[in-house]
């Protein structure tokens, strides 16, 4: 029996280096990461049989039901070896698999020797998670690649196993074999992490030195780091230090999670665990900051320290104005876990008040307002998703813009965009169907190389804002699903840029206005006055749509005055009946927005607003009311 | 002023765009004929007359339902016990809605003797297929007979009522059936834009696609047409939906719009006494069984407040030339009504603001606004 009883085995702070193995599985979002850790959970009995339950570390809600981990753990798994006989302690840290966490996830491999490559042998190895590799690879982590799903009928065990032995310069037979759903080849996994991985190595007498790698707050205990100690050690009730901001702080717990939490003596080298100090924002311990004695601090902090820096932009603004105060303090709640989440309050005239909000990327965006309208019950309009603008004035002054209605009016010198390095896997058979895409997308070809047979990579640089737009839905939409997308920044370049102003009997509307390529500022107009034609109802008179750059009018469409709006009918029982639908009219009216003298439903600017994966949600809502 | 809206709630069939309350005498019982679901029905009328106001009676009007079903001699009962009870005023306005199809000479010579002086025929449409889509009966051509008999009866006011707007109506569809009705020299035209109400045949139609509702311009245009034509005809419009020769204007209804006390008898008939409207239950079963029992067959009420009636002053006085008094409107209200004078929705009269055509057209959207 390989499995060792918790109580009988090493105990952290005592655990010599030599018997523990840090490890990460890379992984795409639905090539069963959480299930083969569940396997691991249960092979190595650190969770009874009677308390598992599928995605066993995945606690939040939110994860759970979106197949996919936002926060990484790191869980404590001791395990005898089936090839040597010797106790070992097996650190599994477990790491986002999306491209908006790109940091969180360098972070855990710094805390790890090796990584197990997880990949679904019906579908072969996908973008983020070759990205996450090469990223591993850089760290000089050891690599065990693993086919997952062998148990499926339409698995391709040895198709993929070629695509990753390609990949990673090993041969077919060293790519292991496993079923997390059956648990099949679990155990010769870990043992294989045990042979290959190599052990932590570190100073046990130098000043210690933790990486944080994860840090969450829990409402009961505060801010909880995640920590994977290099040097020393960590003592609970001893001073410590965050190197970056110089705080001291007391570690008032420290511990292991086993799954659950389990407060122990300390940290030694090579031990992961974590520690809690009684903060109560996560910006206090960020991800990447070195941790060290207070008295007896390092000189020397941990390589790669970076802050998170929001790259996408979007106004976030309650249905209901009297909701602001309720998502002001959810946002502030929601900041105390999110140290990459910025915000400041921002008014429109069309939408009122809310907040421009910073996202690390796309999906970062989407899960932050799905909590918001989840965890606090907003209902939340948001504005399309935009870059960091640089634009450079002729007199030599630059500006920042992170929202359409802050860019100058005045003579522009030059705007600069961010520029990402994109990396997109397809069968080759959507070769040409990508390269349309991307062209479509000013993007710039940098290479395209097979994977495997009829696989290929294909790298193209792409400005951000287009990624930004509906990159990621038309890829899927046009490849069927198959191909996937990762990126990483490249930093800014020129771009022929303009604002686009939508102009309503011709006033500007700031949630509408764009900053777009100038090729495509015509199009942006032309589909946003033929939406707003069909959105907003026929007022009295005519209402011209006009889309707009500068003061030069790109665009045009009318809403026509409306012509008949009257119940023919009104006799005795009429009365009231209709006396009733007026006043039901009028609270109708209070969700009107008046722009200028037009009556805008809220419910346009929502649907204007909204992306077509938004509509659908929309939709479905309205059949489950119907 | 004191007036009886006296309720019949059958039909021979129920046409596929009306959602009234009447009924075939199959709906109300297997197999029965009108006699038989009817027969008891002018008692129960009589017994809740009975727990009415006594107060001298200026118009009477027998809607539906078909009214021109009932016999003159059981209307005419109605009509006595009212006269007996309340005495009705030397020009008593007394009102049939009639089916062309289900009128003979002899019966409308037995409404004349029964005291009725004003009979509104439901002519619809001169277009056979319109009148398909609209699931009416009767042939076009009944409707001129139908005037005809009326005429030689001695009606000194008769009417017609029109709809337009149908699905596969056209312009000249629409103005075909205008000037038909305007051919046959009647006194009084009511013209309504359809309605498809919930729950019709109609609406179900047009859900499934089968039909197609013409859009709110082509309907618009239909009211301008009506409207001019009965103006050249020398009918003016006194209300949205209704024009009428000098002396002709229905008096019944205007007691509506200008919230005098009326009561409804009868199943689902609403009544307006002061500032209290209230309504009677709307199955005739029901309400026979109430009326029967001794109880009241009242189902409910509602008081206005002020500002409710305001609300409906403004409403319903906007729908008429007069229009709505300034003195009846606040600052604000008045205010909101410039932009519809502007835009040449609304004129100012000396103390009062009223609709111009195209501003009739948009009259809910208009009272609306000035209520804000």
């Amino acid at each position: 029996m390989p499995a060792i009883s918790i109580a009988k085995a090493p105990q952290p702070a005592s655990t010599n280096p030599a018997q523990i193995r840090n490890f990460c599985i890379i992984a795409h979002i639905d090539h069963g990461k959480s299930t083969l850790a569940d396997r691991m959970l249960q092979i190595t009995e650190v969770v009874e049989a009677r308390l598992m339950r599928a995605q066993y570390l995945d606690r939040m809600d939110i994860e759970r039901e979106r197949g996919i981990t936002i926060k990484s753990q790191a869980v404590r798994l001791p395990w005898k070896s089936g090839i040597d006989g010797q106790e070992y302690i097996l650190n599994m840290i477990d790491t986002p698999g999306h491209v908006d966490f790109t940091y969180e996830v360098s972070r855990s491999l710094a805390a790890c020797e090796g990584a197990v490559l997880l990949v679904d042998c019906a579908q072969g190895i996908e973008a983020q998670t070759l990205a996450n590799l090469y990223l591993a690879m850089e760290n000089n982590l050891t690599i065990i690649p693993v086919l997952n799903k062998i148990d499926l009928p339409n698995a391709q065990p040895d198709k993929f196993a070629a695509e990753l032995a390609g990949l990673i310069g090993c041969k077919v037979e060293e790519v292991l074999r496993v079923s997390g759903k059956t648990g099949d080849g679990v155990a010769e996994l870990l043992d294989q992490i045990v042979a290959q991985i190599p052990a932590p190595v570190g100073d046990p007498e130098a000043p210690a030195r933790a990486l944080i790698f994860d840090s969450v707050y829990d409402a009961y205990r505060g801010v909880v780091t995640y920590v994977r100690v290099v040097d020393g050690h960590l003592s609970p009730r001893e001073q410590i230090q965050m190197f970056s901001t110089g705080v001291k702080h007391e570690a008032l717990e420290i511990g292991v999670i086993s799954p659950e939490p389990l407060p122990s003596k300390g940290l030694g080298v090579g031990e992961v665990g974590y520690l809690i100090t009684g903060v109560k924002d996560v910006r206090q311990s960020r991800v990447g900051d070195t941790i060290t004695n207070y008295a007896r601090p390092t000189k020397e902090a941990l390589g790669g320290y970076k802050d998170p820096k929001p790259m996408v932009f979007s106004g976030l603004f309650p249905l209901d104005g009297a909701d602001f105060p309720v998502l002001r303090d959810a946002l502030e709640k929601l900041q105390l876990n999110d140290a990459a989440l910025v915000y400041e309050p921002e008014s429109s005239a069309a939408l009122g008040f809310g907040f421009r909000c910073g996202f690390l990327g796309l999906l970062h965006m989407e899960i932050v307002r799905e909590r918001l309208e989840r965890e606090a019950k907003l209902n939340l309009i948001s504005t399309a998703p935009n870059v960091v603008y640089r634009v450079t004035m002729e007199d030599g002054k630059e500006i920042i813009v992170t929202n359409p209605s802050e860019f100058p009016e005045g003579k522009v010198n030059n705007v600069k965009e961010p520029i990402v390095k994109s990396t997109i896997l397809a069968p080759s058979e959507f070769i040409g169907t990508i390269m349309e895409l991307c062209q479509e997308r000013r993007g710039v070809m940098l290479g395209m190389d097979y994977i495997s047979e009829d696989r290929v990579e294909i790298r193209y640089t792409l400005p951000l804002a287009e990624i930004v737009f509906d990159f990621f839905d038309q890829l899927k939409s046009r490849t069927r699903g198959y191909a996937s997308l990762d990126y990483e920044e490249m930093g800014d370049e020129e771009g022929n840029l303009v604002k686009v102003d939508i102009l309503l009997q011709g006033e500007a509307v700031d949630a509408f206005s764009a900053i777009v390529h100038r090729d495509k500022a015509y199009s942006y107009g032309v589909m946003m006055t033929g939406k707003l034609r069909e959105l907003i109802p026929r007022q009295q008179f005519e209402v011209p749509i006009q889309a707009a750059i500068g003061s030069r009018i790109i665009a045009r469409e009318s809403i026509r005055a409306i012509r008949k709006d009257v119940l023919a009918k009104c006799y005795g029982g009429d009365i009231s009946r209709k006396r009733k639908l007026l006043e039901k009219q009028k609270e109708g009216k209070k969700r009107m927005k008046m722009v200028g003298r037009v009556e805008v439903p809220q419910e346009a600017f929502v649907a204007a607003l909204a992306t077509d994966a938004d509509i659908e949600k929309i939709k479905a809502a309205r059949k489950l009311e119907n | 002023m004191f007036s009886y809206y006296v309720h019949i709630p059958y039909c021979v069939r129920r046409c596929g765009y009306c959602d009234f309350n009447t009924y075939t005498p199959s709906e109300l019982q297997d197999g029965a004929t009108l006699e038989i679901v009817s027969a008891d029905y002018i008692d129960a009328v009589l017994r809740e007359l009975e727990t009415t106001p006594t107060d001298e009676v200026s118009t009477i009007f027998f809607g539906g339902g078909t009214p021109s079903l009932i016999p003159p001699k059981d209307l005419g009962r109605v009509l006595t016990a009212i006269r007996n009870r309340n005495g009705i005023t030397e020009d008593c306005e007394i009102t049939l809605e009639a089916n062309p199809d289900s009128v003979t000479q002899e019966k409308l010579d037995g409404y004349i003797a029964a005291g009725f002086n004003r009979i509104s025929f439901g002519m619809q449409s001169n277009k056979e297929h319109v009148l398909k889509v609209l699931d009416r009966t009767h042939n076009p051509e009944n409707v001129r007979k139908a005037v005809d008999m009326a005429r030689v009866a001695g009606f000194p006011s008769i009417s017609v009522d029109l709809i337009y707007g149908a699905p596969g109506e056209s312009l000249s569809d629409w103005a075909s059936t205008v000037k038909e009705a305007l051919s046959l020299d009647i006194d009084h035209i009511s013209a309504y834009a359809l309605i498809v109400e919930e729950g019709t045949k109609l609406a179900a139609q047009i859900k499934r696609g089968e039909l197609t509702m013409p859009d709110d311009d082509l309907m618009a245009d239909m009211y301008l047409l009506v409207d001019q034509q009965c103006l050249q005809k020398g009918l003016k419009w006194y209300e949205l939906s209704n024009w009428s020769k000098p002396g002709h204007q229905c008096r019944h209804n205007i007691s509506y719009w200008k919230s005098k006390n009326w009561w409804g008898l009868g199943p689902g008939a609403h009544s307006h006494i002061d500032q209290k409207r209230f309504w009677n239950v709307k199955h005739p079963n029901a309400y026979k069984e109430r009326v029967f029992a001794g109880q009241s067959p009242i189902k409910d009420s509602e008081i206005l407040t002020d500002e409710q009636k305001k609300a409906e002053y403004i409403m319903l006085a906007i729908r008429m030339p007069q229009g709505v008094r300034k003195a009846a409107l606040t600052v604000a209200q008045f205010e909101r009504t410039m932009e519809y004078i502007t835009s040449g929705h609304v004129i100012e009269l000396p103390d009062a603001i009223a609709l111009t055509p195209k501003g009739r057209l948009i009259a809910d959207r208009l009272t609306q606004a000035m209520l804000g």
